[in-house]
């Protein structure tokens, strides 16, 4: 059995244990406090959160709902502004490549018209202007007719793909090459595809040879080549129209001087006679 | 720049001018020309040529003669060659792929075509 606490002992221990109990009195106090403090944070949070709340029902939205707004009529403009430019492209694209072809029918001409006016030889002028129809045009069945001013009667000068000799004389105003010769007017087969000649003379495409309105002759064109797919261009037409003009100039300029020539060298040898150079 | 030297080998000028014309139309493009497979050679052992456009039909060489002596030298065995031809007949282009020409372009010449066949053979991108 313990021993009964002695007076003394007894009053420290009170002591003591009221020391505990005052401590835990003050610990329970600051406790009750910090509660205190927290449930005020707490209705501050809840009226923070509140607020927040009503914020985001009120203004913002209608403001984030006017920009979506705005923002959706930019992606529209842009979107139409996009359509505008791809359309532009396209027609860009278009024109880049009529740009190209007329680059590349202009160069033909260039030289075509070079190619005929290169010369005063009348045969090389021939030569030249059958290359042209054979490898610009692509005809390989074609004859090349003069006008002969005193019978009125086209004589063929140049052919390909037909004897000239085979060809006869043909009359100003007769058929269609006669005709073209008498008007100075082109004549086009209407349906080149479809075209079945009957004769070996009958005539897909005739141009008159022109200088200015006076017709010298005539190009005749009887067939095309295979490659050539059946149908005239744009710039087969332009060919055509140039070829009237420049190849009648090249063969009337290549005619005269050679016929200036011989005359140079007939009063040439006259003089020679004269002055006694031929002795 | 890149520089492309071209040979075209064509007996007719005014043919040989449209082609040298267009081809001129390719940025670095150096012309050479021939009027027959014998000039043609001449060309070959003087300057180093990147493609050639050769036509079929000519006097003294014809292109398809060019084409097998091309094929069978080691030093222009390489060099890309278009053959043209106002035939467009199967039978030339046949010959000259099986000669090894390397593309087929019949007359009257498509002057687009042309230039892209060309490019395409060059490995030129504009």
């Amino acid at each position: 059995m313990d021993k009964p606490e002695s007076g003394p002992e007894l009053f420290k221990k009170t002591r003591e244990f009221l020391e505990v109990f005052r401590k835990g009195e003050e610990f329970t106090q600051d406790l009750l406090k910090e509660n205190e403090r927290l449930r005020y944070k707490i209705v501050q949070l809840e009226e923070d959160s509140k607020t927040i709340k009503k914020g985001m029902e009120g203004t913002p939205v209608s403001e984030l709902q006017e920009m979506l707004q705005k923002v959706q009529e930019e992606k529209q403009t842009l979107l139409d502004r996009f359509k505008e430019v791809e359309a532009e492209n396209k027609d860009f694209a278009t024109k880049y490549i009529e740009v190209e072809e007329e680059n590349n029918n202009l160069a033909n001409l260039y030289v075509a018209s070079y190619q005929l006016h290169s010369t005063l030889d009348f045969n090389e002028v021939l030569r030249i202007l059958q290359e042209i129809v054979i490898n610009l045009v692509g005809s390989d069945r074609f004859a090349i007719m003069v006008l002969d001013e005193v019978t009125n009667e086209l004589t063929a000068v140049a052919s390909e793909g037909i004897e000239e000799k085979r060809m006869k004389k043909i009359k100003l105003g007769e058929g269609i090459i006669g005709d073209v010769a008498k008007t100075g007017e082109s004549y086009f087969e209407p349906d080149v595809e479809g075209f079945k000649p009957a004769h070996e003379m009958d005539t897909l495409v005739c141009i008159p040879l022109k200088i200015k309105d006076r017709v010298i002759g005539v190009l005749a064109i009887f067939s095309l080549l295979e490659q050539k797919s059946k149908k005239l261009s744009r710039v087969d037409y332009e060919l055509f129209s140039m070829l009237a003009g420049h190849a009648a100039t090249a063969i009337f300029s290549s005619k005269l001087y050679s016929v200036s020539e011989r005359k140079l060298s007939t009063i040439q040898g006259f003089i020679d006679l004269l002055s006694g150079k031929d002795k | 720049m890149a520089e492309y030297n071209f040979l075209v080998v064509e007996d007719s000028p005014t043919m040989r001018q449209l082609i040298s014309f267009s081809l001129k139309r390719i940025r670095g493009a150096r012309i050479f020309e021939a009027g027959n497979g014998v000039e043609a050679l001449k060309k070959l052992s003087e300057s180093k040529i990147n493609l050639i456009v050769a036509d079929i039909n000519m006097p003294l060489m014809d292109g398809l003669k060019l084409l097998s002596i091309v094929r069978k030298d080691p030093n222009y065995s390489l060099i890309p060659v278009i053959i043209v031809s106002t035939e467009g007949a199967d039978a030339d282009k046949e010959k000259g792929l099986k000669l090894g020409a390397n593309a087929y372009l019949p007359k009257p010449i498509q002057t687009n075509e042309l230039l892209k066949t060309v490019k395409e053979l060059a490995k030129i991108e504009e």
